[in-house]
């Protein structure tokens, strides 16, 4: 028999803060929150979410938490015998193995592959207490020699990416760039002039400003038509169509994390 | 019940449980992982936090929980007479009892191997600084996204001759009558209620310490409220 | 060990490219500056104080003074010091410790170009020749460092010092109540009011006002600090900072630009402090 289950304290997008208790009676404690005897407490800042008998809260500040799968750009801190240590701006460095590299590398190469200071497009493939592990094997995953580099809060991240890549479309066909959104919150904008790049920026620096207005997709289309510089070309067609499959595959990950989707 | 004593109006006007005006915001240092800033009537404090990130050196980290590292220092001209910058006694000993009185609620057995920098600086004083810098640090952590058991309030509880209040200002400290002032800072965790900053400067009977510890408790709880709305209003 | 705080190797070549492109990331020319935002009396404890946002830069200056012996050399004359506190709270970068080389720099800097233009009259700060002065502390604290910290610094430290008073002491007792505040303000020469605009320069390009990513980007600065007491400016102190060099041409535009500065600027120190003003006598009402 199922205990009844009362009311859930706070809907959704509802913020709120450590010690909070969030819901009451046959609940699951998620992620960031703890079950007390019949109550689960919030234990971080943040949104509730709640799914079925699940309760969580998700972040909206703070550092990156990195999971399994995300694709992060990182930045080369170190090298050792078997391998680069990497910053991906979370509480623990990150580490790619020599044999998660696509090209064979000699330990002599070793810098100049991957560089100390280099950016490099990587995904994570296990996450364990203080350990995370990368990969460069892989679709897109590469080290960054141009463009542009946008740095943005992660937990905004979900936003920029939009409903099945939607957002990010929006602003690529936009500005005319292509985009490599890492989930740490590091953007890769690269297009065929620095204007091209700089309008995407700024196109990113607006949703992340308004992530919490309704309807954000209209004022985004909206904020372009106003800003869009006369000469900036755009691609069209068949050019981006694949741009938005191709984001879709790599932004799965995020859609579990997007809290309060918009109404649409 | 204790007599009443001399102190029977407060030098504010306050009622003896009143705390002063408290005005609070967050994210005022745009550089930090988190910030607030917190004030109590005239006293005005900030505290950002950076973190968590790796501790270095490594042999300074802890392999089981995160280590908080807390940093109190009042500005020069914060005061009457000037203090000279850098660190003093006074400080380093605030900067370790604020530690003490954060630790309980920052879940850092999450955070191994990790550091959390918590710095608060005092911009204008009128007494309950070390208060104001935890409520103040309290905001900081949870803007900063740090995972916390709940939150904790502090509160200066003061005993003026024989009337125990609530938030002392610096005039009341400097009261003379009678059994003259007594300063008992202290700080609460929200939910379990429990203490996590206690220190006495001056006298206090024993058997009315309880009644000291209460008033306190009622006073961390309006703080608490504060806090909570400031952060949740904030986005 | 890369810290996370220095711009990545990309972003300053992005940068870079971007003065030298005068395309500013924040479509800023190369000597326009960002919004100046002034607020007084952020500490009712200091003799004067303020607040000065230079966009995201935030300086705080307090006044402290003190009554102290005059140096041997300057019997007559009222001492000043100027300290930066580049708090830990303000950047990843900032550490605990010995103040740096950038605190000690940034407030002998901003020192001379007060001291060496005459602004403040030390002889009024005499209080009794050979025995009795007043002491003048200038204290910044930053308390977020988005770059140009010398020029943020240097005008809070200006504004503090024109609304400073000072305060209530007996001179017999030789006592300073602080906390009471007389109407007197600082003996100042309003006409030498000294200025400062720092010149940064990034590949072949000169500009002013650098946020934080900028300054990463730079090699080399060039600070003036400029007063006009009659018809022409005067330069009271000049500073070349990092390896880089500057041409005599360069220097020629530097001077040029940082005249047109100096006027924008003490236009803004007229209207923040006529606005303070007024503000205070609504109060006093």
């Amino acid at each position: 028999m199922t205990k009844e289950k009362t009311e859930v304290k706070h809907g959704k997008r509802e913020i709120v803060t450590p010690g909070e208790i969030i819901a009451k009676g046959d609940f699951l404690p998620g992620d960031w929150t703890t079950k007390e005897g019949e109550e689960i407490i919030a234990n971080r800042f943040g949104i509730v979410d709640k799914t079925e008998r699940l309760v969580r809260v998700v972040p909206i500040t703070g550092v990156y938490i990195p999971r399994r799968g995300n694709v992060v750009i990182a930045e080369v801190a170190d090298i050792t015998m078997n391998g680069w240590i990497m910053e991906i701006k979370a509480p623990y460095q990150a580490f790619l193995m020599l044999k998660e590299c696509p090209m064979y590398v000699d330990e002599y190469e070793m810098e100049n592959v991957y560089g100390i200071g280099d950016l490099v497009v990587t995904k994570i493939v296990s996450v364990k207490r203080r350990a995370i592990d990368l990969t460069t094997k892989g679709r897109g995953l590469d080290k960054i020699k141009d463009g542009m580099i946008v740095e943005i809060n992660p937990h905004r991240v979900p936003r920029v990416i939009g409903k099945e890549g939607s957002m990010i479309s929006q602003i690529k066909i936009a500005s005319g760039c292509d985009i490599t959104v890492g989930q740490n919150g590091l953007i890769w904008v690269r297009g065929r002039s620095k204007e091209e790049e700089l309008f995407a920026k700024k196109i990113i620096d607006f949703i992340v400003e308004n992530t919490t207005s309704d309807g954000l997709t209209e004022q985004v289309e909206q904020w372009i038509k106003e800003n869009k510089p006369k000469n900036l070309g755009k691609i069209e067609g068949k050019e981006a169509k694949e741009k938005t499959e191709e984001f879709a595959e790599s932004s799965v990950e995020s859609e579990s994390q997007e809290f309060g989707e918009e109404k649409e | 019940m204790a007599e009443k004593g001399s102190y029977t109006k407060r030098i504010d006007g306050r009622s003896f449980d009143a705390l002063r005006p408290i005005s609070a915001k967050v994210g005022v240092v745009p550089n930090a992982d988190g910030s607030a800033m917190f004030s109590q009537g005239d006293t005005i404090a900030i505290a950002a936090v950076y973190g968590p990130k790796t501790l270095h050196p490594k042999n300074q980290q802890n392999p089981e929980k995160g280590v908080l590292r807390v940093h109190y220092n009042m500005l020069s001209f914060s005061v009457g007479e000037r203090i000279r910058p850098g660190v003093s006694r006074r400080s380093q000993e605030i900067s370790q009892v604020t530690e003490w009185a954060l630790t309980p609620v920052v879940m850092l057995e999450e955070l191994p191997g990790t550091v959390i920098d918590i710095h608060i600086n005092i911009i204008q004083a009128n007494a309950g600084t070390r208060c104001a810098g935890i409520n103040a640090a309290a905001m900081a952590l949870a803007h900063a996204g740090i995972p916390m058991k709940e939150m904790v309030s502090a509160v200066a509880i003061g005993k003026m001759d024989q009337t125990i209040v609530s938030d002392v200002t610096k005039e009341e400290e400097d009261y003379k009558e009678g059994e003259a002032a007594t300063d008992i800072p202290m700080a609460y965790l929200s939910n379990s209620k429990k203490i996590s900053l206690l220190q006495l400067d001056g006298r206090i009977q024993a058997k009315r310490l309880i009644e000291a510890l209460d008033a306190g408790k009622k006073a961390c709880q309006k703080i608490y409220e504060i806090q909570k709305k400031v952060l949740k209003e904030s986005e | 060990m890369v810290h996370r705080t220095m711009a990545y190797k990309i972003t300053k070549k992005n940068v870079n490219d971007a003065i030298n492109l005068e395309k500013r990331f924040d479509g800023r020319g190369l000597f326009d500056q960002r919004p100046v935002e002034i607020e007084f009396g952020v500490s009712n404890k200091a003799e004067g104080s303020v607040r000065v946002r230079m966009g995201k830069t935030e300086v705080l200056c307090g006044i402290k003074m003190a009554t102290a012996e005059p140096y041997t050399d300057h019997e007559a004359e009222g001492t000043m010091m100027t300290s930066v506190e580049l708090l830990p709270l303000a950047s990843p970068d900032f550490e605990y410790g010995a103040p740096s080389i950038q605190s000690v720099e940034t407030a002998r800097i901003i020192d001379r170009g007060i001291r060496e233009s005459g602004f403040v009259d030390f002889e009024k700060l005499c209080i009794k020749e050979g025995e009795k002065v007043w002491s003048v502390f200038i204290d910044l604290a930053v308390i977020n460092d988005d770059g140009n910290l010398i020029d943020a610094g240097a005008l809070a430290a200006i504004l503090a010092l024109m609304t400073a008073k000072f305060p209530v002491y007996d001179e017999k007792a030789d006592k300073i109540e602080f906390g009471e505040f007389t109407d007197k303000k600082l003996p100042l020469d309003k006409s030498k009011l000294p200025l400062t605009v720092s010149f940064f320069k990034s590949g072949e390009k000169v500009f002013i006002d650098p946020t934080r990513e900028e300054e990463a980007t730079t090699k080399g600065r060039l600070t003036f600090e400029i007063s006009k007491p009659e018809k022409d400016e005067m330069i009271n102190a000049m500073q070349k900072g990092g390896e880089v060099t500057f041409t005599t041409d360069e220097i020629e535009t530097m001077i040029a630009e940082a005249t047109k500065i100096f006027k924008k600027l003490k236009t803004l120190v007229d209207e923040s402090l006529d606005k303070a003003e007024k503000e205070n006598k609504k109060k006093k009402d």
